[in-house]
């Protein structure tokens, strides 16, 4: 082949691949007008005002992931007929918890180059009260049943190739005083009695208890994870039990509800839902047979909530909190779910 | 906190640099070959780069996993890594000189694996594919630089792979800004991303079949027209055993290749002989090159895994989160900047100097950490010693092991000094972590300086630079 002939293929070639990629480029883009359209078939949204605490029943507020023009934005339903209308916010949260009045909303920031997430603390109207940088993409939200903390977990990963680690970060506020701690690392951490130190510690899914100092999360190390008590006072962490991620305690304090991962099932969907009772530290397996990669939020004692995968991004589901019953969907097309009365 | 390693594997050992082309003699510019090599990583680093950019963007936003699951598999990737390349190097070197085929099948099987992450929707899954997709990187990496090596004059074979190292990071830094472009123009457009990958990809492939000279015997012989490198090359020691001696009779074929390395021929066609797997491991009979495998082994054990650095940069000075991770940017920008400098600096002053003096960065990037004193300007200063050191030793080791690798087995040769010191960095990395565990990280850094500092000075002492050797046979 002479020069010029090679010349020509590499430029036919160019053509058609730049061809190939614009086309790619422009249907991803045109995707935005799909997706601000409302699909059929979909639940109905209104906008309109949301509040955390309205006194006027138990509601339940999410991220909406329903095409139309208010993908994203947080949205309310009645907690009785959670299928029903939606009222829309014009808040847009990637993932949201609430609880008495605070609401915590991770959110992505789109930047020049490349796009930034923070963590918004908002009031009882959904205005910010406060913001904070968030080191990477966000996963988990909570707020302390008296709306004093908030903790979040992103997901940190390295920019090399093809890298596949990733470590997380989880931070907690005290939204009275706004004091951050970026990182559970910079809690002791006890581990079967011994502190504790490895370079390779990770926390994530923080839940907390009534009494504004104890918290669970998920401490992984070596390969293994953990069920951790935390002391918001001590600053120390405690490791109470192995195999458990994205702890959510229930309301009652009693028993967290987490995800096991259960041996024999494939890789990529290797969890199962169990509760946990504290007392007894006995484990009892939830009536979900399919991997569940959520934190669940405890409706109340006896029921939990989480998200699967579903056609628009997750679906809600629940089941009881005692193993009997089948899981029920109750939302399509939502995820992040907060109980507010 | 494991963040992901950044290019801890891409490099290799050292050997003899001690090539000096006498003062004012005008240097042939970079080979066609090498521009063409350098072109086509640099188009196939924009194209891996925006998948890993956006990757944790899509397991996470895109399909709500957790990518932590991941991680676990990471440590067998790399393993495998370092495996496929010494299989990628032997294959390279058999029927005498297959580079251009074997690292055309690397760069093809990972441009291959971008659309299927489109299909891809569970972990295990997009594990599979970016596996293959390291396997492409682990087959082509050893052939490509023999071909860098095989296509440039002994005398700028450190600039040759400064110029292509530095095309390299280009592409890795560029890679990431369309990735974030592409999703500024879209809606969750990973397809797209993953499409203009595929798509950028294919041009790097075709690149590479268009432009790379399937034998680089052509331009070889008219840059090295005294073709007297192979027998009174630039080293005593490589002098005496290149007439194939150590390897013939120890390998089992010896009756088929007399005839390599007798002289300056062709590395492909029919009339080469096909190094076997044996031969290819005899090559560390070869004192020389045993020498430099032996180097890079030890300082490779001494080096913290570049993730270690971020953390502790992060950690020790205070870096704050949402910088974190343009960190490793820091350290590619000084690499990319200081490439193509250090190698003609290499070619100079001598390689294996050069390659030791960047060891050197690495150990004061590793007391700026340890020190007290911690200035706003002390980041910076660490990731600029930081991409030091990579400019310094990526490339000029492949051009000082170069020296110790007769050309029918140069893809084998170079795969076993990168698979040596990758998987020393692997064993570090292990250590370091045990050690920040038990000790904390600041005794564990300390520990690791110490080593480095000693390691060094071993090479220092096993393998001075022979400034007396060299000059004849180049000039």
């Amino acid at each position: 082949m002479t020069l010029r002939t090679r010349i020509l293929v590499l430029i036919s070639a160019l053509v058609v691949l730049a061809g190939v990629a614009t086309a790619s480029v422009l249907h991803a883009s045109a995707r935005a007008d799909r997706k601000n359209q409302t699909q059929p078939g979909g639940p109905s949204i209104t906008a309109g005002t949301v509040a955390l605490a309205t006194g006027s029943g138990s509601r339940m507020i999410f991220r909406n992931m329903a095409w139309g023009p208010h993908r994203d934005e947080l949205t309310t339903v009645p907690a009785s007929n959670p299928s029903g209308p939606r009222t829309a916010s014009k808040v847009k949260c990637l993932r949201f918890y609430a609880s008495a009045g605070t609401g915590v909303c991770l959110q992505s920031v789109h930047g020049p180059v490349q796009d930034t997430y923070r963590a918004v603390l908002l009031d009882t109207r959904l205005r910010e009260t406060a913001r904070y940088d968030v080191p990477g993409i966000p996963s988990r939200a909570r707020v302390s049943p008296s709306g004093r903390y908030a903790a979040w977990t992103a997901f940190v990963g390295g920019d090399s190739y093809a890298g596949t680690n990733f470590s997380t970060r989880a931070a907690i506020v005290d939204t009275r005083t706004g004091k951050l701690t970026p990182s559970l690392e910079a809690f002791r951490l006890v581990k079967d009695g011994r502190t504790y130190h490895a370079a390779d510690v990770n926390f994530w899914g923080v839940t907390f208890a009534a009494d504004d100092r104890t918290f669970y999360a998920t401490l992984a190390t070596k390969g293994r994870t953990y069920l951790i008590r935390g002391d918001l006072r001590a600053r120390t962490l405690t490791t109470l039990h192995t195999n458990v991620e994205c702890p959510s305690l229930s309301p009652d304090g009693t028993r967290v509800a987490y995800k096991k991962r259960v041996p024999g099932l494939s890789k990529d969907a290797p969890w199962h839902l169990y509760v946990l009772d504290l007392r007894t530290m006995r484990e009892t397996p939830l009536a979900e047979s399919r991997s569940v990669d959520d934190q669940v939020v405890w409706r109340d004692d006896r029921t939990i909530v989480y998200a699967l995968p579903g056609d628009y991004g997750a679906d809600l589901y629940t089941v009881p909190s005692d193993g009997t019953g089948t899981p029920r969907r109750i939302s399509t097309a939502a995820v992040s779910p907060a109980y507010v009365n | 906190m494991y963040v992901a390693d950044s290019r801890a594997s891409t490099s290799a050992a050292s050997a003899e640099g001690a090539v000096r082309p006498r003062a004012g003699r005008r240097r042939a510019a970079v080979a066609p070959t090498v521009l063409a090599l350098g072109a086509v990583s640099l188009i196939t680093d924009v194209s891996s780069e925006m998948v890993t950019a956006v990757l944790p963007l899509y397991l996470v936003t895109g399909l709500g996993l957790s990518p932590l699951g991941f991680g676990l598999l990471d440590g067998i990737y790399n393993g495998f890594s370092a495996l496929v390349r010494l299989i990628g190097g032997h294959l390279a070197d058999r029927g005498g000189g297959r580079h251009k085929g074997v690292a055309g099948f690397g760069y093809a099987l990972s441009a291959a694996c971008k659309p299927l992450l489109l299909l891809a929707h569970t972990l295990t899954p997009i594990g599979l594919i970016l596996a293959a997709d390291r396997t492409g990187k682990g087959l082509r990496t050893a052939p490509r630089d023999a071909l860098i090596s095989l296509s440039s004059t002994p005398e700028t074979r450190g600039r040759a792979f400064g110029v292509h190292r530095a095309m390299d990071t280009a592409g890795a830094l560029f890679g990431p800004l369309v990735a974030f472009l592409i999703l500024r123009a879209t809606v969750d457009g990973y397809d797209a991303v993953f499409t203009v990958s595929f798509c950028v990809a294919v041009v790097g492939v075709l690149v590479l079949v268009l432009f790379v000279p399937n034998s680089v015997n052509g331009a070889r012989t008219k840059s090295d027209p005294d073709g007297a490198r192979t027998k009174s090359g630039p080293d005593g020691a490589r002098t005496k055993s290149a007439p194939d001696g150590a390897r013939t009779k120890s390998a089992p074929d010896g009756a088929r290749s007399p005839a390599t390395g007798t002289a300056p021929r062709a590395i492909s066609g029919d009339t080469a002989p096909r190094p076997t797997l044996r031969a290819a491991l005899a090559l560390l009979g070869r004192p020389d090159l045993r020498r430099v495998t032996l180097c890079a082994l030890l300082l490779g054990l001494a080096t913290v895994s570049d993730s270690f650095v971020y953390l502790l940069l992060q950690r020790r000075l205070g870096v704050p989160d949402r910088w974190f991770a343009l960190l490793p940017l820091g350290t590619a920008a000084a690499f990319l900047l200081l490439a193509v400098p250090l190698g003609r600096l290499a070619d100079r002053v001598g390689r294996w100097r050069v390659f030791l003096a960047g060891h050197g960065a690495l150990l004061l990037a590793y007391a700026l950490l340890l020190a007290s004193w911690h200035g706003t300007a002390l980041p910076y200063a660490v990731l600029l010693l930081h991409g030091c050191f990579y400019a310094a030793t990526d490339g000029v080791l492949m051009a000082v092991a170069s020296e110790s690798v007769p050309e029918e087995l140069r893809s084998s040769g170079l795969a076993l000094v990168q698979t040596g010191q990758a998987l020393a960095r692997f064993v570090c990395s292990l250590g370091f972590g045990a050690a920040w565990t038990a000790w904390g990280d600041r005794t564990a850094l300390t520990a690791s300086t110490v080593a480095l500092a000693l390691c060094a000075l071993f090479a220092l002492t096993l393998r001075r630079p022979t400034p007396s050797a060299p000059s004849e046979g180049l000039a």
